[in-house]
């Protein structure tokens, strides 16, 4: 049994620092136990990843647009191997067409985040993600038709 | 070539349980879901390879008076939500301190302390899911579901449906159709 006296690990890779830095504002200020780790790019988290003893996030932020390796091409990768089968993807975008969208879910996604453009939006949308989550983890709930798009 | 399973985690849980014990020797009594009753002279060896045995399916011993209260209350909301047919016209106060013995004001406290989120919303979260499961592998209309959820109305369905997903119950059962052709 699982409880909030555990923390929550949680991985973000954003090209944009400012979306980086207030992604972690954002963060620091909810009342969660999170351990929080930052990429630059989709070629830098991959390569984390690729370490066979890290400790295994419970949800992981992709930005659609990044040099190197884009949101969408780390998605498959992650999506293709089984040792992420229990981490969460959400994916964060600008975009907030249905296609794409459904498109992420398909692919593998959980969680699709339409940016918000202030501050207070954001930690509200990432205080609702990191609960829904926390939720399928802590209680064994089928993350194979886990969506949250929001 | 890939097949499509049902199953009862509930079954599959007490049958694992039964497995495990038996093969280790140990006299039991099973007790409610979540609940074993074990023999007093059960070595600590036996209990280690017990818990050990165990953690493969990911069942956990949990000892923590407080998060086994979690865990039956959770238990209890998943019985209502997915044993009975119908849910029980008791109200869901009324059910669950019946259930547990404790007054619902201290149920809530604490479930609320320790889950991140409320009582009203991990049974929201719980017919959800069981909504899903009927949509999915029973094909129920949403009609069907609705009824056999308790729903006053598909109206009302679709948009707790669309509060907890972000998507509508048509468009969910779209993603998970093309999701499966996409991997066969």
């Amino acid at each position: 049994m699982i409880t909030h006296k555990d923390s929550i690990h949680i991985l973000i890779a954003d090209d944009d620092e400012d979306d980086r830095a207030f992604f972690s504002d954002a963060m620091m200020e909810l009342k969660m136990n999170n351990k929080l780790t930052l990429f630059n790019d989709g070629k830098d988290l991959m390569e984390y990843l690729a370490n066979p003893d890290i400790v295994m996030p419970h949800i992981l932020f992709l930005d659609l647009n990044m040099p190197y390796k884009s949101g969408f091409e780390c998605l498959k990768e992650i999506r293709a191997d089984s040792r992420f089968k229990e981490v969460s993807i959400a994916i964060y975008s600008t975009s907030s067409s249905e296609k794409d969208i459904e498109e992420t879910f398909i692919e593998g996604a959980n969680i699709y985040i339409k940016k918000p453009n202030d501050f207070t939006k954001l930690k509200k949308v990432i205080k609702e993600v990191l609960n829904i989550n926390w939720q399928f983890h802590s209680s064994g709930l089928n993350k194979e038709t886990f969506f949250f798009s929001i | 070539m890939r097949l499509y399973i049902k199953y009862d985690g509930i079954v599959a849980c007490r049958v694992i349980l039964q497995e495990q014990l038996e093969r280790l020797d140990i006299s039991y009594k099973l007790l409610e879901l979540g609940e074993i009753e074990i023999s007093n002279s059960v070595t600590k060896e036996n209990l280690a390879q017990l818990q050990e045995a165990l953690n493969k399916y990911a069942i956990f011993v949990v000892s923590n008076e407080k998060s086994q209260l979690i865990q039956k209350i959770k238990d209890a909301i998943v019985e209502m939500v997915y044993e009975k047919d119908k849910l029980p016209s008791v109200t869901i106060s009324q059910y669950l301190s019946d259930k547990l013995n404790f007054s619902y004001g201290y149920i809530t406290n604490i479930f609320s302390e320790y889950t991140y989120t409320s009582i009203e919303n991990f049974i929201i979260i719980q017919k959800i899911e069981r909504a899903k499961k009927l949509i999915i592998e029973d094909e129920l209309t949403l009609t069907e579901v609705s009824y056999k959820l308790n729903y006053s109305s598909v109206a009302y369905l679709s948009s707790q449906f669309k509060k907890v997903t972000g998507l509508t119950p048509s468009a969910f059962k779209r993603i998970v159709d093309k999701r499966r052709n996409l991997s066969n």
